[in-house]
């Protein structure tokens, strides 16, 4: 059967590109759809984004090094997590998938927390109540509905549309683009506007799920979306740190007030492979990742520091110095990330250990306090 | 409080209703438990009593039900999901098991999860498909959940408030052809909620039975006495623990073991009861543990369900069996 090409609807045709501030050059702009926060940290933006930027490096060796078994690269959507990081308030809620090492950076955690799940040593890697960051979630949109839900708590706490900016509180949630083909990630749509509740959903469209271009999940822009929900959807230049920020700030500021969810759409390219277990070279062609990296998020904010003499070249120095220390501390944290003991995965499976579960684990200790290994011969 | 002959349903509405009012964390959700107090009634008047607030009628979507209770306990809430009928239940399996039964291992006890998922279940109401089966197999195999459930109005009553007092996550399962079976019900202290109950005493044989198949052993035993046979019957009452002190020490006694539940036979529950039964209590026993339950078929159509589900003949028919040994 000859394959008919399908036909966005009409109003897919947004003659509009992606709200930016900052273009590839680095020449800082207004954009009529949307206002710059009063506030801007340009140099604090550019230093996370870079730190991020090195964290991720360094995983990527540590990988190749055989210290980790696997990394999900964020290399190209350091501006977006950054940008949409730097929006939150202490109080805020996140959720993220299992590639937002920018996010968890800006959150405040230790970036080696992130490496075990990655090398094996835990299933989680840290207490997601100390900097208000879950856990990452492997199972593509499954933390959608937990950000809903978490959501509806804060609406019977009474914690949204005080005025009080220390008081009302939001949840970001992270998906990337193939997740709005999960009917779950479809449910916390449903769930949000028909609640009107505080919830941001912050889609990282990076163009690709593992090998499946967008055109296999859509045939309308991920912001346009919402729109068929009920809610606002938004979509910005996810290269542009200054877009991800403003977008993600108003977004998060309206849900705070009681002004109900915002899906974010943050146009951006995923540079290296889905993880480091992945062959980008067997679906996609170097020449358009090539055209992406030209768009570089973090040089086009260097060009503007640097053009606007905002920062001068210690600035740059003293960010590379802290680099440096960062792959260090990654490097040594990393093969110091404690083993777990044999009885770890028993302990935390229910609150209370019940008595079968307390005979198996004292069997497997016996086992292993024996010495014995699997398939030795005795 | 007495509650002098009232139906599981009223019992559950009671246990729902006492837990909301003893701790404002609790908050019920699902498709048509407001406003409609849920197609069986379960959840009758609660949504005027508590608020739209606290008795949730939520979109259709079992996920989104599981999901957003995931995120509500999340933030210290104490979620009981209803799910409309047990085989509906499978759009929310990644929720439950790979998230809900998952997260506190996950987080090396950093997260808690007070979920309940009431679950109407099993078959024997005349009713279409879907909504007659038996999926506890499924939860009880996956670490992380208790899976319980009730046979009589004063264990729906006890168990439903101990379920939502738990920190785990509870799977919990209600009989539904026996939700308007009556009994007394009081508020006396109720025994731990992983612990089983032997129902009858015997000494001839134990009858091993949970849920829907609790009166059905009952009967049969009652049967099985007039033909001089005593049999004892233990009601499980908790899947997941399982309580196997009572079980063995029952099967200890008698020597003859028996399961009745209406999930199909191979991989069920029945399978795991014999095989402990026999790694704990090999020397002791006078016969093999045998099975009576439903065939390794989808549920039937309902005017042949009869025949399909272990009922007093089929028990004592395996009774003869057991005791021929």
């Amino acid at each position: 059967m000859p394959r008919k090409p399908p036909t966005p609807t009409a109003d897919a045709r947004r003659s509009d590109g992606p709200i930016q501030f900052l273009t590839p050059e680095g020449a800082l702009e207004s954009d009529s759809r949307l206002g710059l926060p009063a506030r801007l940290d340009l140099p604090a933006l550019y230093r996370d984004m870079a730190l991020v930027r090195r964290l991720d490096t360094e995983a990527i060796a540590l990988q190749r090094q055989g210290e980790l078994g696997l990394w999900p690269s964020l290399r190209g959507q350091e501006a977006a997590q950054v940008g949409a990081a730097h929006a939150l308030s202490a109080q805020d809620m996140v959720f993220p998938t299992y590639r937002e090492h920018g996010v968890a950076w800006c959150r405040g955690l230790d970036p080696v927390s992130l490496l075990g799940l990655f090398r094996g040593t835990t299933l989680g890697g840290w207490n997601p109540y100390e900097n208000r960051f879950q856990l990452y979630t492997l199972v593509i949109g499954a933390q959608t509905l937990h950000a809903v839900g978490y959501a509806m708590g804060l609406v019977r706490d009474d914690a949204i549309g005080s005025g009080d900016d220390s008081r009302d509180t939001a949840v970001l949630v992270f998906l990337g683009d193939g997740a709005l083909s999960e009917g779950e990630t479809n449910e916390a749509f449903v769930w949000a506007a028909a609640q009107n509740l505080p919830v941001v959903f912050f889609c990282q469209n990076n163009q690709w799920a593992i090998s499946a271009p967008y055109s296999v999940q859509s045939r309308v822009p991920v912001a346009q979306r919402a729109s068929g929900f009920g809610f606002p959807g938004v979509r910005v230049d996810g290269n542009d740190v200054l877009a991800c920020l403003a977008a993600t700030g108003d977004a998060l500021a309206r849900a705070r007030s009681g002004g109900g969810p915002t899906l974010i759409e943050a146009v951006t390219y995923r540079v290296n492979a889905h993880t480091t277990a992945d062959d980008a070279g067997r679906y996609r062609p170097a020449s358009v990742t090539d055209e992406w990296i030209a768009k570089d998020p973090l040089e086009r904010l260097r060009r503007h520091l640097t053009a606007s003499g905002a920062v001068d070249e210690e600035f740059f120095a003293g960010i590379e110095r802290r680099e440096h220390e960062l792959a260090d501390h990654l490097r040594t944290g990393c093969r110091s990330l404690p083993v777990p003991g044999p009885a770890s995965s028993f302990e935390h499976t229910y609150t209370t250990m019940p008595a079968e579960l307390g005979h198996q684990l004292a069997g497997h200790l016996e086992f292993v306090a024996s010495g014995q290994e699997n398939g030795a011969t005795r | 409080m007495s509650m002098p002959g009232i139906s599981m349903v009223k019992a559950l509405n009671n246990g729902l209703r006492r837990a909301l009012q003893d701790d404002p964390k609790v908050l019920l959700m699902g498709e048509d438990i407001g406003r409609l107090g849920g197609v069986f009634r379960v959840t009758d008047g609660l949504r005027k009593e508590f608020g739209s607030l606290r008795v949730v009628d939520t979109p259709l979507g079992e996920a989104g039900i599981v999901g957003a209770a995931i995120g509500l306990a999340l933030r210290g809430y104490r979620p009981v999901c209803e799910l409309q009928f047990d085989g509906f239940v499978y759009p929310a399996a990644n929720q439950i098991i790979s998230q809900l039964a998952k997260l506190r291992h996950r987080s090396g006890g950093a997260i808690t999860l007070p979920v309940v998922i009431r679950i109407p279940y099993g078959g024997g109401i005349g009713s279409i498909e879907h909504h007659s089966e038996s999926p506890e197999v499924h939860f009880a195999h996956t670490a992380g959940l208790k899976v319980v459930t009730c046979s009589s109005p004063q264990d729906a009553y006890d168990m439903i408030r101990q379920a939502v007092a738990a920190d785990d996550p509870v799977i919990f399962l209600e009989p539904k052809r026996h939700y308007w079976s009556k009994g007394d019900v009081t508020d006396e202290p109720p025994a731990p909620l992983e612990r089983a109950r032997v129902t009858r005493p015997g000494t001839d044989a134990t009858l091993i039975a949970y849920g829907p198949t609790v009166p059905v052993a009952l009967a049969a035993a009652d049967v099985a006495a007039g033909e001089g046979r005593s049999v004892e019957v233990v009601d499980l009452r908790s899947l997941s623990p399982l309580d196997m002190d009572t079980v063995r020490e029952s099967v200890h006694r008698t020597g003859r073991a028996l399961v009745a539940h209406e999930a199909s036979l191979s991989h069920g529950f029945g399978a795991e009861l014999a095989a402990r039964i026999q790694q704990e209590e090999f020397h002791f026993l006078e016969a093999p543990v045998l099975r009576i339950t439903g065939y390794d078929t989808p549920y039937p159509p309902s005017r042949i369900e009869s025949d399909w589900l272990p009922g007093v003949d089929r028990i004592l028919d395996a009774l003869d069996r057991s005791m021929s040994y």
